[in-house]
């Protein structure tokens, strides 16, 4: 019987010729990952196990993005544990304030995640990098701890879930709304514990950071990964980039899926998710008018030179409502370098929007723009959870970069047709 | 080993950003993380619930972040035990890591009313609802989530690994 993606990268990296979704398997992982918050917990574990040495400096990623550059004295104590644990280990990939870039912005634009890879990072957004091909999942702090100290990590095999996508794009819909429209028909644990495989002419023609944001969100859905088959796009974004040896999988003809779903693109507009859950999702259309108090573009879902592009296309020419706050965070230094060659960063502050360094702050509610109770933000991150963003009493909605740049502009939910 | 308290009810859904708040991230100290237990859903939990008391919650229970802050501190709070319709991946592999007990009951998650007061097998998965006189059975821990459990932890257990060279 034939085997999925995801069968094969868990099948070739635990030595076996071949796994059925429930097997448990050990399997040597390529790249392990933690951040500011969650290292500091897997360091005092890793500490208690009895080991002197993490199995290969060179395979562990160290990133402060969420609550850096530091917010307090206390989140200053954190970064400062995995500093020294890096200095300590003398840790290839530590990223300093400087270097540092949200975390699965940086770790693909790096190379430091190849197609066919095990990564697991201490972070729910490690699947991500499944959009290369890479069999990548988040972990609790205690997981990363184990698997620095033996390289390898126990899974159970996960079933997959086919997601093909036909038909043609409509003007400003793109990877984010794709993957807001699955988890509207699917709902927040409707991939619980599976793998999310995404498929059809319409991903084939997506570019990689549409495919990193449709990745980026299957936990959202509950999913264990999101997968994408790589290609020629991979090939192209691996090609000069990635350091270790990549294996380009293809699932087979016969593999076994629990579900398969058919979606027709032609019929999906922008999308926005209603608080207080990614699966309150409705069409722009049935969204526009929720006035708006602050507007984030940027994260780990929509923060790449892409988004970036299409924000600038919309805020071109124009100028943030007065009673918007607009804050964008490119994703990376290369990326925020990028965007200021190419013209990007002087459209943000020309139409009164605030350019930060990389970092995840807002997102989670951690800093750089926090919301006072009763306050309402459109942002392109990827949870709008009760107090997500601030205070329990605001609100967050979800949306692609476009969409939130010209709600910025208006000061309500709007089209981006109505402002460029 | 049986648990005895009683039950505190939440609806489905119930994110780690509701059991921890991001705001509390700052620190990783399990006393600081236990104040702020729930916080989100009912700001007083902490101090309404006594040591031995049990979540019981619908669907999904534990998703969104990574953050093993969130089982730490239902534990450190003195929660004895979380029942559920489901649990989130991340969260149900945590829990177990950590030393939380987790049980997957739907039929508890349905017919517990907050307040009944509970006693729960952790090593049959039973749960004696003593209020109510009902019993309801949890599904059976994965063997090698046993096998963790047995060990103290995922910790030990790879502790043990390492020490025997395996």
């Amino acid at each position: 019987m034939g085997m999925t993606l995801a069968e094969k990268i868990l099948a070739a990296n635990s030595g076996r010729d071949h796994v059925q979704p429930g097997e448990l398997v050990n399997a040597k992982v390529d790249m392990v990952l933690g951040n500011d918050i969650t290292a500091p917990v897997a360091i005092r574990e890793f500490n208690k196990i009895g080991v002197d040495k993490v199995f290969n400096k060179d395979c562990i990623a160290l990133v402060p993005d969420h609550f850096a550059p530091n917010k307090d004295i206390k989140s200053a104590e954190q970064a400062k544990v995995m500093r020294e644990f890096a200095k300590e280990h003398n840790l290839t990939n530590y990223f300093e304030v400087g270097k540092m870039g949200i975390e699965h912005c940086l770790l693909p634009e790096q190379g430091l995640v190849a197609p066919g890879n095990v990564v697991i990072g201490a972070d729910s957004h490690t699947c991500t990098y499944g959009a290369m091909g890479a069999f990548a999942t988040g972990v609790g702090s205690t997981d990363l701890a184990a698997a620095m100290a033996l390289g390898e990590t126990w899974f159970k095999v996960p079933e997959s879930i086919k997601f093909v996508f036909h038909g043609k794009l409509n003007p400003w819909v793109g990877g984010k709304d794709l993957i807001l429209y699955t988890i509207g028909k699917i709902g927040v644990d409707g991939a619980l514990y599976k793998a999310m495989e995404f498929t059809g002419p319409v991903i084939k023609e997506l570019s990689m950071d549409g495919r990193f944001t449709m990745c980026n969100m299957a936990i959202e859905a509950g999913g264990k990964v999101g997968l994408i088959e790589p290609d020629e796009t991979t090939l192209a974004y691996v090609k000069g980039r990635v350091k270790v040896p990549a294996t380009f999988y293809k699932s087979d003809e016969d593999a076994q899926y629990s579900e398969v779903y058919e979606f027709d693109v032609s019929e999906i507009e922008p999308q926005v998710a209603f608080p207080h859950l990614p699966e309150n999702t409705k069409p722009l259309s049935d969204a526009t008018g929720v006035k708006i108090d602050q507007s984030v573009i940027g994260s780990c879902t929509n923060g790449r030179i892409e988004d970036l592009r299409l924000a600038a296309e919309v805020l071109k020419g124009n100028k943030v409502d007065p009673n918007v706050r607009c804050i964008i965070f490119p994703g990376t230094q290369e990326i925020y370098l990028q965007a200021m060659k190419e013209g990007l960063v002087e459209i943000f502050i020309k139409a009164g929007a605030a350019v930060s360094t990389p970092t995840c702050g807002p997102c989670l509610g951690g800093h750089m723009g926090i919301l006072a109770k009763g306050e309402r933000a459109i942002a392109t991150t990827n949870r709008n959870f009760v107090g997500r963003m601030g205070h329990p009493e605001s609100e967050v909605y979800l949306s692609n970069p476009a969409v939130a740049a010209a709600s910025a502009v208006k000061g309500q939910i709007a089209k981006p047709e109505e402002v460029v | 080993m049986k648990l005895n308290g009683a039950a505190w009810k939440f609806g489905n859904d119930i994110d780690t950003d509701v059991i921890i708040p991001a705001r509390h991230l700052n620190t990783s100290d399990p006393e600081e993380l236990a104040k702020h237990c729930m916080e989100d859903g009912d700001p007083e939990f902490y101090q309404k619930i006594n040591g031995g008391d049990v979540i019981v919650a619908g669907k999904n229970f534990g998703c969104g972040s990574s953050r093993e802050h969130a089982p730490i501190a239902i534990k450190a709070a003195g929660i004895s035990c979380v029942i559920a319709k489901s649990f989130a991946r991340i969260f149900y592999r945590n829990a177990f890591n950590i030393g939380l007990p987790i049980f997957e009951c739907p039929e508890a998650a349905e017919k517990i009313q907050p307040g009944d007061k509970l006693e729960v097998d952790v090593d049959s998965g039973e749960i004696v609802n003593t209020t109510k006189n009902e019993t309801y059975q949890a599904t059976p821990v994965p063997e090698f989530m046993q096998q963790i459990i047995a060990a103290g932890g995922l910790i030990n257990y790879v502790s043990k690994r390492v020490k025997n060279n395996e």
